[in-house]
């Protein structure tokens, strides 16, 4: 039973710092609540298609398929997070400006909100996938532990979800002005952390071997292994062995968006968004 | 950019890019999984070159070959066969699991 709460609780965990930094990030946009909410039923549903299909999924591509279907849905997510993080250099600064009177700005709020619902979308899918494996094959074993395994898989799920909540209340406690550019921070690194596990995806999947050597190791000081490890795996994309092309991955991601957010901000937007500084 | 700072970037992929192109496929390494347990569980490798594990999973539900140290997570479902790829490993002994059944399915990758 602690077996599959801890295993259910971190994976939980993983893709509910997302909901969490997500949610954060929405702070005052209309409808939030419903865009997360596909996102979240979206990836509930995808998970239990990918755990029926994992078989088949894995026979394609050479073999390669589970590598291919991963680094993909994470390149898709890393595509939705830099056109967050762009749609909020045009209109965020506004946005938190006109925060108390909630208007026109906010409704176009929605426009990256459909974003960040594929991407709520991609963690649970992701990690809901290994979730419903896991409890499956438990569950078809049969037998007298499989009520407790499963009790424990509850339990799991409860805790994770109470350790999201307190991540979201956490980063709500930064001041409203300052929030957006916290959240659009770490979503810069959420995403660069996304690409650099894609990479690693990519290299499984025997399609770029190239840069693969360690290029440090700091699993003494902090292994991944760890709650904290994890935690930050998912959050900024912590590895504790990460290989050259991992690292040039990260570094292009954050350098592309960090580029594209302050062309963004350069640009003159036109409507009730644009006002002298 | 000064032309410097180009010099000790183009070194430095250089050194990263160098090792791996030039190392050479080891021989295919076989791992079955039954009743949750890797057989064989302990595998060696040669150090610094890259590898290649065909998992066979033999029990009838899907297993996660899972192992920070080797940085792989893959599923492989009941039944099936699934390719691990190590990376170049320095020395030492690389422990990994299957995460659903981790009481039983333990097994470590000794590279030499």
């Amino acid at each position: 039973m602690l077996a599959s709460l801890l295993i259910v609780f971190r994976e939980v965990i993983e893709a509910g710092l997302i909901v969490g930094i997500v949610l954060a990030a929405t702070k005052g946009v209309a409808g939030r609540a419903i865009w997360v909410g596909y996102g979240i039923a979206g990836g509930v549903a995808g998970a239990g298609l990918v755990a029926a299909f994992a078989g088949r999924i894995a026979a394609s591509f050479q073999g390669s398929g589970q590598e291919v279907f991963d680094a993909s849905i994470l390149l898709l997510a890393v595509l939705m997070l830099t056109w967050h993080n762009v749609w909020m250099a045009g209109h965020g600064r506004a946005m938190a400006r006109d925060m108390k009177q909630v208007g026109a700005q906010v409704a176009a709020g929605e426009r990256p909100m459909a974003a960040l619902a594929v991407v709520v979308g991609v963690a649970v899918l992701r990690e809901g996938s290994e979730v419903v494996l896991f409890l499956y094959g438990i569950a078809s074993q049969g037998g007298a532990t499989t009520t407790g395994m499963l009790a424990g898989g509850a339990a799991g799920l409860a805790a994770g979800a109470a350790t999201s909540a307190l991540i979201y209340f956490g980063l709500l406690a930064i001041p409203a002005g300052r929030l957006f550019s916290v959240t659009s921070g770490l979503i810069t690194l959420l995403a660069a952390g996304m690409a650099a596990q894609a990479i690693l995806f990519i290299q499984q999947g025997g399609y770029f071997e190239y840069l693969t050597r360690t290029v440090w190791d700091t699993s003494r000081v902090l292994s991944q292994d760890s709650i904290i490890g994890r935690m930050l795996h998912t959050l900024v994309g912590y590895s504790d062995a990460p290989n050259g092309a991992q690292l040039l991955a990260y570094a292009a991601t954050v350098l592309t968006i960090v580029a594209l957010t302050r062309l963004e901000r350069r640009r003159p937007h036109s409507g009730a968004v644009s006002r002298p500084a | 950019m000064n032309p410097r700072i180009w010099l000790t970037c183009a070194t430095l992929v250089w050194l990263l890019v160098a090792p791996s192109a030039m190392a050479g496929d080891s021989a295919p390494i076989e791992i079955t999984l039954k009743d949750h347990k890797f057989l064989p569980a302990e595998i060696h490798v040669k150090a610094n070159v890259p590898s290649e594990i065909t998992l066979t999973n033999a029990d009838t539900t899907a297993e996660e070959f899972d192992s920070s140290a080797l940085k792989i997570e893959k599923v492989v479902a009941g039944g099936a066969k699934g390719i691990v790829r190590l990376r170049p490993l320095a020395p030492g002994r690389y422990p990994f699991m299957g995460e659903y059944h981790s009481e039983t399915a333990q097994g470590v990758v000794i590279a030499e």
